[in-house]
């Protein structure tokens, strides 16, 4: 409720202030008798970004610091001997920070704990009244600083263009930090796994077993890329065998031979098949095509795995048709229709087009439909993970089961892990290594999607 | 297509699709001409809306005829039914006889492949394929096997180009994107296009509007020396370009052909006042 409360005066604050600033700008407009530079809402508009700017950055910086002085002052009541033993402080922080907050602790605290959470409401206390009184400060010296500024000359509208470009900045800057900062946080942590392991044996190693149990340097185990890599890659390949050309193709009848009510409805539909979880997806490999393929196999003599690179490679293509078909009819409608009139002006037929002009027209589009579906491909986890098999090995045969870099990252980051060993490190440099196989092809793609616009435009 | 309704003055015969709604006005020509093409009462019908009401017309071989007209009167729409382009609108109906040398364009039963190379097009934008100058002209001589041997497709690309009036300008990078030509040669290697397949007929559906006047220019005169050898149709929203480059002119208007006759008659001495009116440029 208190919230709410708070959002409230902020919003009638504001209001008022827009109020307020538009109304000024009007009085002085016939004060003066001359004409605005921009209309009275923009006036208003800049006031509030007077009032509410320096205001947030105040509280920002607040919620930034309180917790570390917060921390500094209950470990300053603090006996030596907890200060000295990292869990233990952790843990008695966190108790005082919960006597403080009224919720009380599992048996009697110590009196250092209760002189803690009483010194640690003060400060909260005070903390808080600080932070009123310097938001309501801030707030009205910002709104009167930029009342002073309201005059006929002042290009209000301007200003309020800049801040709105400021606002968009902002969006696409954090989309863009956070992908540094999963980067950064990968590469630290890949990093401390490559002082265990000596990156040619992770990046060039055959054989894949780390050894849990053991402890210390001595017989940690192999932490070879190549089984997992190998076997990423052949799934991949499976999976592209399948879903390119019945993708392409579907692309071509939905984009050149079916009707638009047809199209209408069956375009859409495809397109599910794209929003169905992976992991529905998973299930149908592991238990119906697995079982199937396997059974198949055997009427032909063939020894398939129902778990195998052939069953999540069959399953991934599946799920990536949609993918490939929605991109490439994008691509295919893009063509101009003058080039379908020539092609069938000179009595070229509706395949003959579209195999000599339409196809060769959208060609480097569809190559990059079909990195950007090598990169999802590569990316998949729950479908391999439940129909892949999960063994690391380095095997050309594709119906038996192998292992890829996804299922390995899940595989090493369940169960109990201990963040400090190569065990579970390695997910970090095996991410690292997917992520920038991924990267790659996505910059390669949009290169080549990027190129190809540019011809019609 | 609104205005259909509202415009026209003259009574609806019973059956729309069977008559032009009016008498087409018909005006003699000096010289005696072989007749290519010969329109019977064509009617063209997109979904529910007839865009072209019984139109009937003699094309005359080895000359050039121009449909003029305002925008959204059927002349293009009648054009495409030459080479069956309609066919390729989904909805769209052609009624009436169509008869080119005798033999009935608008027969379900005939091969519009094999009509298409007969009778080729040139459309309103340059659209040159996204391949090379060469790979453009041995397009059409591939798909219908007139040609597969490299010296027969050399000889086709060289004699095409050369009465495009395009071999001088380009047979240094034959292999180089059509694309990257300038917009009056792009149109003259759609044109080269066309003659390599040796048709008997060229529709050119408003071949200029999207060039310079020096490359309209240069088409203009292409087109000139091309009906020695073909017949030609083309559609023009320039009085002055049909002045130029036709020798019969059909006026159409909303749907119906109006006046039709030598184009030096038509111009001179129009005598449907809705034709004056276009040609003088009371609208349009």
């Amino acid at each position: 409720m208190n919230t709410f409360i708070t959002l409230a005066i902020v919003l009638i604050a504001l209001s008022f202030v827009y109020t307020w600033g538009a109304a000024a700008s009007r009085r002085v407009a016939s004060q003066t008798g001359e004409k605005l530079h921009s209309r009275p809402p923009y006036y208003g508009l800049y006031l509030v970004l007077w009032c509410a700017i320096p205001a947030a950055i105040i509280f920002i910086v607040y919620s930034l610091i309180t917790p570390t002085i917060e921390t500094v002052i209950i470990q300053s009541y603090f006996p030596q001997e907890v200060l000295n033993d990292a869990a233990e402080l952790a843990n008695q922080t966190r108790q005082v920070e919960s006597i403080a907050g009224g919720f009380g602790m599992f048996g009697e605290p110590a009196p250092y704990q209760v002189q803690a959470a009483a010194a640690l409401k003060n400060v909260e206390w005070i903390g808080k009244m600080a932070l009123v009184a310097l938001i309501a400060v801030a707030a009205v010296a910002g709104t009167l600083v930029a009342r002073t500024r309201i005059s006929p000359e002042f290009r209000a509208r301007n200003r309020i263009e800049t801040a709105i470009e400021m606002l968009l900045i902002t969006c696409s800057a954090i989309a863009v930090l956070t992908t540094v900062g999963i980067v950064l946080s990968v590469l630290g942590e890949a990093v401390r796994f490559f002082t265990f392991v000596n990156p040619i044996d992770f990046f060039l190693g055959t054989s894949w077993n780390p050894r849990f149990s053991t402890t210390g340097h001595g017989g940690q185990g192999d932490f070879g890329l190549l089984p997992l890599l190998w076997g990423t890659l052949m799934i991949t390949i499976i999976a592209m065998i399948v879903a390119v050309p019945i993708g392409l193709m579907a692309a071509v009848y939905l984009s050149e031979y079916a009707g638009p009510k047809f199209r209408f409805v069956a375009k859409p539909m495809l397109e599910v098949l794209a929003g169905i979880p992976t992991i529905v997806y998973g299930i149908f490999a592991a238990f119906t095509v697995g079982p199937f393929l396997s059974t198949m196999g055997d009427a032909v003599g063939l020894d398939i795995n129902a778990t195998s690179a052939f069953t999540a490679g069959i399953v991934m293509g599946i799920m990536i048709i949609p993918f490939v078909s929605s991109l490439s009819d994008d691509i295919i409608s893009q063509v101009p229709q003058s080039l379908r009139d020539g092609s069938y002006g000179l009595g070229a037929t509706r395949s003959e087009t579209i195999r000599r002009v339409i196809l060769p027209a959208a060609l480097p589009g569809i190559v990059g439909a079909f990195l950007l579906a090598v990169s999802r491909a590569i990316g998949e986890t729950m479908i391999v993970v439940l129909a892949a098999g999960n063994s690391p090995v380095l095997t050309a045969n594709p119906f038996e089961a192998v292992s890829t870099v996804t299922v390995t990252i899940v595989n090493q980051l369940t169960g109990d892990t201990d963040f400090a060993s190569p065990q579970s490190l390695v997910a970090f440099a095996l991410g690292l290594t997917l992520f920038v196989i991924t990267l790659c092809l996505n910059v390669v793609a949009i290169y080549i999607v990027r190129k190809y616009r540019e011809q019609y435009e | 297509m609104a205005a259909v309704d509202t415009a026209v003055e003259a009574p609806k015969t019973k059956n729309p699709h069977a008559h032009n709604r009016f008498a087409t006005i018909r005006r003699p020509d000096p010289v005696a001409r072989e007749t290519k093409i010969e329109a019977k009462d064509v009617s063209v019908i997109y979904g529910t809306k007839e865009a072209v009401h019984g139109v009937s017309i003699d094309i005359p071989a080895q000359a050039v005829t121009a449909f003029i007209g305002p925008s959204g009167c059927g002349k293009s729409t009648f054009l495409r039914c030459f080479n069956r382009m309609n066919d390729t609108i989904p909805g769209c109906r052609v009624l009436g006889q169509l008869n080119m040398d005798g033999e009935d364009l608008n027969d379900h039963a005939l091969d519009v492949v094999l009509l298409r190379a007969r009778v080729g097009m040139v459309f309103q934008k340059p659209n040159p394929f996204p391949k090379s100058i060469y790979e453009n002209i041995v397009y059409g001589p591939r798909i219908h096997g007139l040609a597969s041997k490299k010296a027969d497709l050399d000889e086709i690309v060289e004699r095409s180009l050369a009465r495009a009036g395009l071999w001088n300008e380009v047979k240094d990078r034959l292999h180089e994107p059509g694309t990257g030509l300038s917009g009056g040669q792009q149109q003259r290697l759609c044109i080269a296009r066309a003659i390599a397949v040796s048709p008997e007929v060229i529709l050119m559906d408003e071949p200029c509007s999207a060039l310079d006047p020096i490359a309209t220019g240069t088409v203009e005169e292409l087109i000139h020396e091309l009906k020695q050898n073909y017949t030609i149709i083309i559609v023009t929203h320039s009085m002055s370009q049909a002045q130029r480059v036709s020798d019969r002119t059909a006026y159409f208007h909303l749907g119906d052909l109006v006046e039709e006759g030598p184009t030096k008659t038509i111009f001179e001495d129009p005598q449907e006042p809705r034709t004056k009116d276009y040609i003088s440029g009371v609208f349009g």
